[in-house]
């Protein structure tokens, strides 16, 4: 397999890995909305509204800054990295 | 100032910025202590902000293709994610969001979680791509990723579509904030705003649009903020309302199950206003299925990753790297509104409704309600409207009626702050819908003048008769959309949804699959695109004249069976047809690896 190819399989299974935690966030905690909010979140409040008001987009948030530090190691891993910086 | 190492000194320039802004809200401040009008401080602030806007515009006036078209792509991580919140923050979250909140809830939180997590798929799967690709459109990359003219044809039809739909919305919001703090009628109003829109974008194209969505993003953020943390700290909510609002949280819970939500008869609801409403929904109580929620959600989501004007802010960072970056500060940057607009939401109902605060009208008198300022004020301007339906001559909850901007609008003069906050709110408005109206504008103009007058046109056209073109373009659309925005034909808040249910119609499947299916071809791409806004335009039009829709797809998510419709057709002639040649195939190599060259030159 050539360094491109194993470069793009790993920035594939990192694709997969934050699709799923995006899914999670999005989707997922919505399935269970109503029996969720019977619970005490953070700060207080009901949770699966705490999640709409913050906690998942403060999650989308996290989450894409660390795919972007990932991708970095992977592009550097296999030299693919842009030289000088931004 | 905007030359040599203007981007340098980009902290201190927009350090200095925010500091003579907060220095021009004392004055004003000050100015209201000495018996300045209302009217006058909202004209000061508006007129203020405007004018800085348009020497920004000014200054950064260009006569180079790629500072017209992508700012030279020198936009540092930070101030891209500034500019591109401003982009994205419209009209409609500023004034509309809170309002939407306060009155349907959990329901309507959708729209929070989608338009955010959007941005995981803008990050993942397309922006870093489409900037190693180097185009300066986006239909520039479906050209030249599937070839043809006709690829590229109708991924501008797709753009035009979805970002004229959503423009006339803005022009409108500016238009409204216009007249009412200029005082002028609103037919005027959207021309003054069309003014102000081009005078940021005429000039400079992208760079003049850069500059000053970092100038708008700074105004609306300050003007959004400073109202909530205020008012949490007036009522003694807390004086930090993200924190601290649980207990006022569970105690409009408890308000309403004390008051009930009493239905109102047909004939009563007659008597309302057009455009208010009553408070029928649970606060923080799970309102909507399931499906409800997520379908509503993923629309907005994959629409975020289609629209043009945002991608196209990320063809400005200056690396690969750096548009990665830049989204996650985007959504840093949007994240402050957002998670913002339910705590005022919540203070904005708990005031109004809760008995034992001053400001409660719930349980008072009719007579009593109508005598306060304030109710007769935003009564006046059609924002507000009680009604004794029992004749028992106190106001009930489901007596009280307000419009959606009112929460936004109207808050601050309830919870009793000063008129300068008023037109604080005022000036963010205006920004947050000028800042988005630029980048739609210029996202429509850029895709007629590069891919249909040069790419298809006329390809041996000069620089300087390219950027003529593409100024024309600008304000012959930007006419359109307020001409169109004059006769108010549709809410701000619909209209923003349906676009982006057009551009996932039309756009998702071929820009994605574009980068990740190395198979997928012309003939793919084109029935993609074709059948995809046909079938979802078609879903719309369905539902709208009384079609009973299936599978829990409402007008306002048609753009799941269209991007449905989109991938099927997509994949089905791909296949069908002969794969793409090797060329093709190794761009696609190339776009996939940051390092190396752009595909299309710097100067193309």
């Amino acid at each position: 397999m050539s360094k491109q190819e194993q470069h793009w399989e790993k920035s594939r299974g990192l694709l997969f890995m934050t699709l799923a935690i995006w899914f999670v966030f999005s989707i997922g905690i919505f399935l269970f909305g109503a029996e969720m909010n019977e619970v005490t979140g953070p700060f207080g409040y009901p949770l699966t509204y705490w999640f709409t008001c913050q906690g998942s987009l403060g999650a989308f948030v996290i989450l894409i800054f660390w795919f972007a530090n990932r991708q970095e190691k992977i592009d550097e891993e296999f030299g693919f990295s842009e030289r000088g910086d931004d | 100032m905007i030359k040599g190492n203007f981007i340098d000194n980009l902290p201190k320039v927009y350090g200095i910025y925010t500091g003579g802004f907060l220095a021009f809200i004392i004055i004003m401040s000050i100015a209201e202590q000495m018996g300045m009008t209302a009217k006058t401080i909202g004209i000061c602030f508006v007129a203020f902000t405007v004018a800085i806007y348009a020497i920004i515009g000014y200054l950064s006036r260009t006569a180079q293709a790629d500072a017209y078209y992508v700012a030279g792509r020198q936009v540092p991580t930070v101030f891209n994610g500034m500019a591109t919140a401003a982009d994205w923050m419209s009209g409609a979250s500023f004034v509309a969001m809170a309002g939407g909140i306060y009155f349907k809830g959990y329901g309507y939180m959708a729209l929070l979680v989608g338009w955010t997590g959007g941005y995981v798929l803008v990050a993942s799967l397309l922006a870093p791509y489409l900037r190693k690709f180097g185009c300066y459109t986006v239909p520039d990359f479906i050209g030249t990723r599937y070839g043809g003219n006709l690829s590229r044809f109708l991924a501008v039809v797709v753009l035009t579509v979805a970002s004229f739909t959503y423009v006339t919305a803005q022009i409108n919001a500016t238009g409204t904030i216009a007249s009412v703090a200029l005082d002028i009628p609103f037919q005027y109003a959207v021309y003054v705003g069309l003014v102000s829109i081009l005078l940021c974008s005429m000039l400079g194209g992208m760079r003049g649009v850069t500059w000053t969505q970092v100038a708008q993003y700074i105004v609306l953020i300050i003007a959004y903020l400073l109202p909530v943390f205020w008012i949490s700290n007036k009522m003694g909510a807390g004086f930090f309302p993200h924190f601290m609002l649980a207990d006022e949280v569970s105690r409009i819970a408890e308000l309403e199950a004390q008051f009930g939500f009493v239905k109102n008869s047909a004939e009563n609801l007659k008597e309302v206003p057009k455009g208010l409403a009553g408070i029928t929904k649970a606060h923080s109580a799970v309102n909507a299925t399931p499906w409800a929620f997520i379908s509503l959600a993923l629309a907005m989501m994959m629409g975020t990753a289609s629209l043009p004007h945002v991608m196209m802010r990320y063809f400005t960072t200056p690396s690969v790297k750096a548009a990665r970056k830049s989204v996650g500060w985007s959504l840093f940057f949007i994240f402050l509104l957002y998670s913002s607009a339910p705590m005022l939401a919540t203070l904005s109902k708990l005031s109004l409704i809760d008995p034992t605060l001053p400001t409660g009208i719930i349980g008072k008198s009719i007579s009593e309600v109508q005598a306060i300022d304030w109710y007769q004020n935003w009564n006046q301007a059609n924002l507000m409207f009680v009604s004794d339906f029992n004749g028992n001559g106190t106001l009930e909850l489901n007596e009280f009626f307000m419009g959606g901007k009112a929460v936004v609008l109207a808050t601050p003069e309830i919870a009793g702050l000063p008129y300068v906050i008023s037109g604080l709110v005022a000036a963010g408005g205006m920004a947050a819908a000028m800042s988005t109206a630029d980048g739609l504008i210029l996202a429509i103009a850029n895709a007629i003048s590069h891919d249909v007058y040069y790419k298809i046109i006329d390809p041996k056209a000069e620089t300087a008769k390219r950027l003529v073109v593409a100024r024309v373009l600008l304000v012959v659309i930007g006419f359109a959309g307020a001409t169109i925005a004059a006769m108010e034909i549709q809410g701000i808040l619909g209209s923003v949804i349906w676009a982006f249910d057009f551009a996932m119609s039309g756009l998702f499947f071929p820009l994605v699959l574009g980068v990740w299916w190395k198979r997928a071809n012309r003939e793919g791409a084109i029935a993609g695109m074709a059948l995809g806004l046909i079938s979802g335009a078609g879903y719309l039009i369905w539902v709208r004249n009384g079609g009973s829709g299936f599978l829990g797809i409402t007008q306002l998510t048609f753009g799941i069976f269209g991007s449905a419709v989109s991938l099927v057709a997509m994949v089905v002639v791909s296949l069908m047809t002969s794969a793409p040649n090797a060329a093709t195939q190794k761009m696609v190599d190339e776009v996939r690896v940051p390092s190396g060259k752009s595909i299309l030159g710097k100067q193309h």
